[in-house]
């Protein structure tokens, strides 16, 4: 079952023809998800690799009938991709741009409440059901299927959880990057939720940064809710205050937003932090072992 | 993208709010023209800086004369300014801004930013203006006050009120404090702003308000599209950051003896952290992102080196987009190119894992490789520590 994509999905590629576009519908449709075509403005009606071009989402969705969609559209013109996305009806998109203004991003928050659509991303590597379908740039081979949800704002750290639990023999359901940026679509305690639900998800990985409180958000639904075994780590412990380390979200401000605080939530609400991002796997198996 | 004070109050004046009367000067010649163009001979002169704190540290001068306007100026432009925020390197003034004195009844605090768990612009109102609103949201919360005007429309009416109020302002000033707030939740829209603050706004002697010092910053996202505002993307950033930003690399220099070079944001802060675990100091953060070519990898080893402090090296690449073997050619290229004087510890896994592996261990270069993540940093830790 894992969640948020399946066999079910059908996906499309907004900027299909540029190189990182392409590239990556390649490697989803290696995976084995069904790419069934994808977007570029004035491209329409071509082929590309075997992927149909169209114009628009809305043209690309009633010719396919694809329900998700991949965004790589340069971040000048991202924000309106997404736009562009949720009026077609396309019930999931991740967002993969990396750069795109803020206030972009909350003109994109404020309209997709008004819509029934799920937003992954922006700045984020996608999501794996691990041995069904693939959305994004995330390398496919490390997955496993197996009984690990993994939720991480970064890229790379999702892909040393993945590998982890992978080598620890346990596997994953499904691995959520929820991106870096401050404005974003699924928070760490919506896919919690998602994962706490999801019957084939027997432990959760919760990956966090510095800045934001999205983790703390987490920490106290996973408190009250989450019987599962969790397993957290935080990145940015060693980091000063004031600068931006890479992520446009990963900064910590006047509010707060350090790895103390977030360790310290995470620890209250009963879950297992790692002390360095190579134990991960570690202790998610230790935790499964524990578990009565 | 932060901008100067006299470049921020330009597009505070444009959008009509008010701003006392100021004129920018970058040499002491211009000096005379800006105070005929002012109308007077007393004034504020102050130094034009990246940074607050400037009072305290002598950037901001008293004149009540032409020639103390000039022996002034003469005095800031090309000091060294060293405040509490700039460390001890400080930094150098380049411009004074001549600005009419305010006679100041009460300071108050204004910000617009965004709220990120709230996904929403947040007004920020204390009539604790003038000083460090961090000091205050820490000692006195109660003398803060959060307004979140919904997305799209103009500040409420009821809203703007229930801020005057809170700031003690009424009738005229309240009316006027309620057009200040909307022009400044527009202009930070307008501008793509991470922060707008009016530090202090002020209750001058004839009952108006006025803007006295602003921090202007800009979304570095939207740098592209507010290129016109005058701001500089390289503000407060080291030279060596801004080198590497040319080569899409991500680098912020840190104070410790370990060089590292890792791909992606959070895998490079963990790759820090576990330094920091096995007792040892990272020198730098370096995201190399997820398609560096080896030009890049090359440029990266060189900034690295040329931190004097580094001592040992450690690259932790988790392949994904960017194959391993890449990774490893970059680096052996790197290395032999500009030869390597510290040790250098690899730690390479995913995507073309085997290949990267092969380059590395074929190069003849006396590189120690690592299993993992905690491995790579326990060996770097230990060569430092052996250094010593």
């Amino acid at each position: 079952m894992a969640i948020l994509i399946g066999k079910d999905t059908k996906l499309i590629t907004q900027g299909i023809t540029g190189k990182a576009g392409l590239f990556h519908s390649q490697k989803c449709r290696d995976y084995g998800t069904n790419v069934v075509g994808g977007v570029t403005p004035k491209k329409g009606g071509t082929t590309v690799d075997g992927f149909p071009v169209f114009n628009s989402v809305a043209e690309a969705a009633k010719a396919t009938g694809a329900n998700a969609t991949m965004i790589f559209v340069p971040a000048a013109y991202a924000g309106d991709a997404i736009l562009e996305a949720a009026d077609a009806g396309i019930a999931l998109i991740v967002a993969i741009t990396e750069g795109i203004p803020v206030m972009d991003m909350l003109k994109v928050h404020n309209y997709l409440k008004t819509k029934n659509v799920t937003l992954i991303g922006p700045n984020c590597p996608g999501v794996v059901t691990a041995g069904v379908c693939k959305i994004g740039i995330a390398p496919g081979p490390i997955h496993t299927k197996g009984r690990i949800g993994i939720v991480s704002r970064s890229g790379t750290l999702t892909y040393e959880a993945v590998h982890q639990t992978t080598v620890a023999g346990l596997g994953q359901t499904t691995a959520v990057g929820i991106g870096g940026d401050p404005i974003h679509g699924l928070s760490h305690v919506d896919v919690v939720k998602m994962l706490n639900a999801d019957p084939e998800t027997e432990g959760i990985i919760l990956i966090g940064e510095i800045g934001g409180s999205d983790e703390e958000i987490a920490a106290a639904y996973i408190k009250e809710n989450v019987k599962k075994p969790v397993v957290g780590f935080i990145a940015g412990a060693s980091a000063p205050k004031g600068k931006r380390m890479g992520h446009a979200g990963a900064i910590i401000d006047g509010t707060g937003g350090t790895a103390e605080a977030k360790i310290a939530a995470l620890k209250a609400a009963g879950v297992t932090m790692a002390a360095t991002a190579g134990e991960i796997g570690r202790k998610m198996a230790e935790a499964m072992k524990a578990r009565r | 993208m932060k901008l100067h004070e006299y470049q921020a109050k330009a597009l505070l004046r444009q959008a009509g709010l008010p701003v006392p009367r100021g004129e920018v000067v970058f040499t002491a010649e211009e000096v005379p023209a800006a105070l005929v163009k002012m109308g007077t001979n007393s004034g504020v002169a102050k130094a034009q800086a990246y940074t607050g704190g400037r009072g305290k540290a002598g950037g901001i001068k008293l004149y009540k004369s032409a020639d103390e306007a000039l022996t002034y100026s003469k005095q800031l432009i090309g000091m060294t300014l060293v405040t509490k925020q700039t460390g001890p390197d400080g930094v150098k003034i380049e411009a004074v801004l001549l600005e009419e004195a305010s006679v100041i009844k009460r300071e108050l605090y204004v910000a617009v930013t965004l709220d990120r768990a709230r996904a929403n612009i947040v007004l920020i109102l204390s009539p604790e203006g003038g000083m460090d609103i961090e000091e205050v949201a820490d000692k006195t919360p109660e003398r803060i006050k959060k307004l979140y005007p919904a997305w799209g429309r103009n500040i409420d009416a009821s809203m703007a009120a229930e801020g005057a109020k809170f700031l003690g302002l009424e009738g005229e000033q309240a009316k006027s404090f309620a057009d200040i707030l909307e022009k400044l939740y527009r202009l930070y829209q307008a501008k793509d702003c991470s922060l707008l603050e009016i530090n202090p706004l002020v209750v001058n002697d004839k009952g108006g308000l006025s803007l006295l010092d602003c921090k202007f910053d800009i979304d570095d996202n939207a740098a592209y599209r507010q290129k016109d505002t005058g701001g500089d993307e390289n503000a407060g950033k080291d030279p060596s950051e801004v080198e590497a930003a040319k080569y899409g690399l991500s680098y912020i220099k840190l104070d410790g003896d370990i060089g590292c070079m890792v791909n992606g944001a959070g895998l490079a802060m963990a790759t820090m952290d576990t330094i920091a675990h096995f007792g040892a100091t990272p020198a730098n953060f370096l995201d190399v992102g997820g398609s560096a070519s080896e030009e890049a990898v090359t440029k990266a080893f060189e900034i690295i080196t040329s931190d004097k402090n580094v001592k040992a090296i450690l690259v932790n690449i988790f392949g994904g987009i960017m194959p391993c073997d890449r990774i490893a050619r970059g680096v052996v290229g790197a290395v032999k190119s500009t030869g390597l004087k510290v040790p250098l510890v690899v730690r390479l896994e995913g995507t073309n894992v085997k290949e990267g592996k092969e380059v590395i261990e074929t190069s003849g270069l006396a590189l120690t490789s690592a299993t993992d993540l905690e491995d790579g940093a326990r060996k770097v830790a230990e060569l430092v520590k052996g250094m010593k």
